[in-house]
Formats: structure tokens, sequence, C-alpha cells
């Protein structure tokens, strides 16, 4: 009885993701190679012909977000670690958390706003005498998106990066001062290797996340190319065409899975 | 004379240099405060904006006409502000419901295959959704759970039972093992030792994991519009088709609605997750 009394206790909510994570999710794998009640790679043949552009645009957007994210992560978490000045480095630490807290849907309304032709950003630039109003432009497109993804990230990252750093041994960091190297050779050359492990995870979660994020594709780049996310959403309110839907979230699931198969590989090398 | 002015004009010189230093770092935190509060800046204008237009760099008019527009009974906001917090109040429910036990078999209990039983409830955060929320509807449609309010919950719970169970295993971790044999000692049956130590002393911890599932539902958008629109609308839902349909003001209230609960939350969050139960998250 005492045995059987911890699988029973867990077994509710095991179910729970059992029958609406794990089995939608394989419905998903099956359908996606469904064509017609017969199985073939139709839709993805499908997919590949409409959405090869944006398939592309996906990857390297969230790509090129993800490394952003990380520069601008170690650059918070080194000037957290090794700031000297203790009022700059307490306003950075009091700053640069808040967007964590903001929900993405949000941040797709706040910063459609913002960067809009008429937006905060354009009049402020205008106002400071830095732009011209004639030649004011629109930001939303693909760098509103990347613009989006890494001002939500990077708190998250940064949060993750600069608690492996404050935990970091401080000797070698003062005695390579005491050699005179200078800060930004210890960033690169002593704190960023040490922390490796902890970045990775941070940028891996980040790629999948943003790889799954709807709003903001729909909310700021609404025109073509866009993510696969909204082609998905598309696919199923327009045609209601459930076989493509699978087999574009298929291939978002495969672009995350490369990020994740990356991470492993650098954990396991770090292991041996 | 002139040696001690020797003596102290290296130190008067450190002390410039160091002013002339908040120079670079004034210009990068001044622009990193402009990057992070403009957004917000900009989006608490258009709550207030009555008329605004290129190229005004501030709106025309200010007013308040908008919020009562929001607020009205008749409002398609209020409707959605009252499914939301419902909502959010039945994903807590049903989450706590099934982390409880679940959370105490993890700290206290023998376990076949723990880690990857942890690991199970990580996948729905982990994991890109739309693939999954789309069969979900799909499914919810043939059973007719599609556009109902238990539809949406059911997905809800399902995306906060990591922090509902993670959080609750390490709540639970933290409780000192010997005031519950204290009071089994005592005579206290093992149910009667459970409720009357063990979950008021884990109540902090479950606190936060509620909290965290609740502003996970309130936020949260891809399952609500796959599963439950148009019939219903949540917060976030009301956001989208204000936004698309042109109207900032109404999709600028319903945003702030949206992140003052989140921000309030996350500053009584710290109050609650004290360091011994954060130290066991995921253990």
């Amino acid at each position: 009885m005492a045995r059987l009394l911890g699988p029973l206790l867990i077994s509710p909510a095991l179910i729970v993701i059992l029958l609406l994570f794990m089995v939608p999710l394989a419905a998903s794998v099956i359908g996606a190679f469904e064509v017609e009640g017969a199985y073939g790679l139709g839709n993805f043949t499908k997919a590949y012909d409409f959405y090869t552009q944006d398939i592309v645009f996906t990857a390297v957007i969230v790509g090129l977000s993800t490394v952003l994210t990380g520069l601008l992560a170690i650059a918070i978490g080194g000037y957290l670690t090794l700031g000297e000045n203790p009022a700059a480095v307490a306003i950075l630490r009091w700053l640069y958390r808040w967007p964590m807290f903001i929900p993405f849907i949000v941040v797709g309304q706040v910063l459609r706003t913002f960067l809009a032709k008429s937006g905060l950003f354009n009049s402020t630039l205008v106002t400071l005498g830095l732009l011209d109003p004639l030649s004011a432009t629109s930001y939303l497109d693909w760098r509103g998106v990347v613009v989006a993804f890494v001002w939500k990230q990077t708190p998250f990252v940064a949060l993750m990066v600069a608690g492996a750093m404050a935990s970091l041994d401080r000797g070698t960091i003062e005695a390579a001062r005491n050699l005179g190297a200078s800060r930004l050779r210890i960033l690169v050359e002593i704190v960023v290797p040490q922390v490796a492990t902890t970045l990775l995870v941070g940028l891996v979660l980040s790629f999948v996340t943003m790889m799954g994020v709807l709003t903001v594709p729909l909310m700021i780049n609404a025109q073509a190319p866009t993510m696969i996310t909204a082609d998905i959403a598309f696919r199923l309110s327009t045609y209601r065409d459930y076989g493509v839907a699978n087999a574009l979230g298929l291939i978002s699931l495969a672009i995350s899975s490369v990020a994740a198969w990356f991470y492993l590989r650098i954990n396991m090398r770090q292991g041996r | 004379m002139s040696a001690s002015a020797a003596l102290i004009a290296p130190r008067g010189l450190d002390r410039v240099q160091n002013l002339l230093w908040w120079l670079p770092r004034a210009a990068i935190l001044g622009a990193l405060a402009f990057v992070i509060f403009g957004p917000l800046a900009n989006l608490l204008l258009w709550t207030v904006a009555e008329r605004w237009y290129f190229p005004h760099a501030l709106p025309i008019d200010y007013g308040f006409s908008y919020w009562g527009r929001v607020f009205a009974p008749r409002g398609n906001a209020l409707q959605s502000l009252v499914a939301s917090i419902s909502i959010a109040f039945f994903t807590v429910a049903g989450s706590l419901a099934l982390a409880i036990p679940a959370g105490y078999a993890l700290a206290r209990l023998r376990l076949p295959f723990r880690g990857l039983v942890l690991l199970a409830f990580l996948l729905p955060q982990a994991f890109p959704n739309l693939p999954v929320y789309v069969n979900i509807a799909r499914l919810f449609y043939e059973i007719r759970l599609n556009g109902t309010v238990l539809g949406v919950v059911l997905v809800h719970v399902t995306h906060g039972l990591v922090y509902a169970v993670w959080i609750a295993a390490a709540a639970f971790s933290a409780v000192d093992r010997d005031l519950e044999l204290a009071a089994r000692n005592l005579g206290a049956s093992g149910l009667k030792a459970f409720a009357d130590v063990t979950l008021p002393l884990a109540a902090p911890g479950l606190m936060a994991s509620a909290i965290f599932v609740f502003l996970e539902s309130l936020d949260e958008f891809t399952g609500s519009y796959f599963v439950g629109a148009p019939d219903v609308t949540t917060l976030p839902l009301l956001l989208y088709s204000a936004g698309a349909g042109g109207n900032y003001q109404i999709a600028s209230i319903t945003a702030l609605l949206l992140l003052v609960p989140s921000i309030a939350f996350m500053l009584v969050v710290e109050k609650f997750l004290r360091t011994d139960v954060l130290a066991k998250v995921g253990q």
C-alpha cells in the first residue's frame, strides 16, 4: 500500500499531461503525414512550395534574435559583475529586469505603437534633431520582430548569466586585474567561458520560446514573409487545413530540436 | 606650499576623472532607460489619448472617454475581464488540486522514474506548443469542448502544471521532516499531520506557485485563441482583436489591465518565494 501511494498521488497530474500534451503531440506528428485518409508526404511538399521563404525567415529571425540576446545578456551580466561604480551597477540592476515581467502579447502591443512611423521612438529622434521628420519610417517589419524578441528575452538570459557570474571564484578575476588585464579581456577570456553552459541553457530556452510565439509576428509583422506560427494560424483559421498546419508545426519542432541537439552536444562534451 | 599642491593635485585629478566617467555611463544607462521605459510610456499615452495622429509627437487631446467605453456595462471588455479572471481562478484551483498530491509525493514518497516524472511536467513549457494546440482544438471540437470555459481552463492547467508541481514539490521538501514525525509521535494520523503541520508550513510556497499559475493563465494567448475563440473572449484575445481593428486606445487600456497584475504579483512573489524553497525547485 505505502509503495503504491506515491504513484497514486501523482497519477492525476500525469494523466492530464498525457491526455492534453502527449496525445495531441503524437496526433500532430501523425497528422502531418496524413493526406486524405492515406499516408504520404503531401503536406510537406505543400508546406515547402508555399512557405519555404517563411521557414528560412523564421530560422534567421529567431537565430539573429538569440545571438543579440546573448550578446546583450553578457554585456549586462558582465557590467553587473565587473563594474566598479556601485551606483551605476545598482541603477543597471534595477533597470534591466522590467521587460521580463511583461507578457508577449503586451510586448507586441507596446512595441507596435512605439516603433510605428508616428511612434514615440521616431518622435523622440525628431525632437532631439537626430532624424528628419520626412525620412521617418515604420520599423514594423522583421526589425520590429527582432526588437520585440530581444527586448523581452534579454532580461531572462541576463538574470541567469549574472547569477552564474556572481558565483564565480573572484580569485582568478582579481589575479588577472592585478596583472593588468582590461575588463573587456577578463570578461571575454575568463568570465564568459566559465558561464558558457548557463548562457547556452538560457539561449536554448529563449530560442524555443521565440519559435512558439504567435502574437508578436501577428501584431508586428503581418506582411510576407512572416513567421511559421502566423502561417499555422492562417492555415487553420482560413482553410481549416490541419494537414499542412501539422506539417508546419513539425518543421518548427525540427528547427527547435536543432537548437536542443546543439546544446546537448556541448553539454556532453563538457561532461567528458 | 608647492609640495603640498603636488600632493593634492593627483587626488583632485582622480575625482575629476571619476566624474568624467559618468558621461558615458549616463549616456548608456539613459539610452537603456529610454529603450525600456519609452515603449511603456508610449502605451500609457495611448490609454489617455483622445486624438493622436502623425506627425504630432504627442497626443492632441487627452481624456478618459475610452476608459468609460472599456468599463461600460455593455462593453465587451468588462465581459472579457470577468472571463479572464474566472478562468484564471479555475485554472489555479485545478492546478493546485493536481499539484498538491503530486508535489507531496515527489517530495516525500518513493517514486519510480522520479526524474522522468519531473521532466514530463516541464515539456509543455519547454516545447513549442502550436502543433499541440492545433490538435487539442481538433480533439475538443469533436467532444464539444471547443469554445467552452472548461476547454480553455484545461489547456491552461496543462500549461501551468510545471509551476504548480515543481514549486509545490520544492515547498514540501523545504518543510522540516522532524515536525511531521513529532506530530505522528504525539498520535496524529498521517492525514492529520499533513493537514495540521505540513500543509500550513508549505503554504507560502504553494501561494507562490498559485500566483505563477494565475499570471500564466491571465497572459496566455495561443491556447485560448485556438480553443476558446470566438465564443470565449479573454483579455489577451480582446487586446489582439482591438489592436487588429486599429483601436489603439482600447488595445492599450487592455494591455495596461494585463500589465498591472503581472508586475504587482511579481513583486509579491519575491516575498513568498523563500530562498530555501527556491534552492529546491527542480530537484
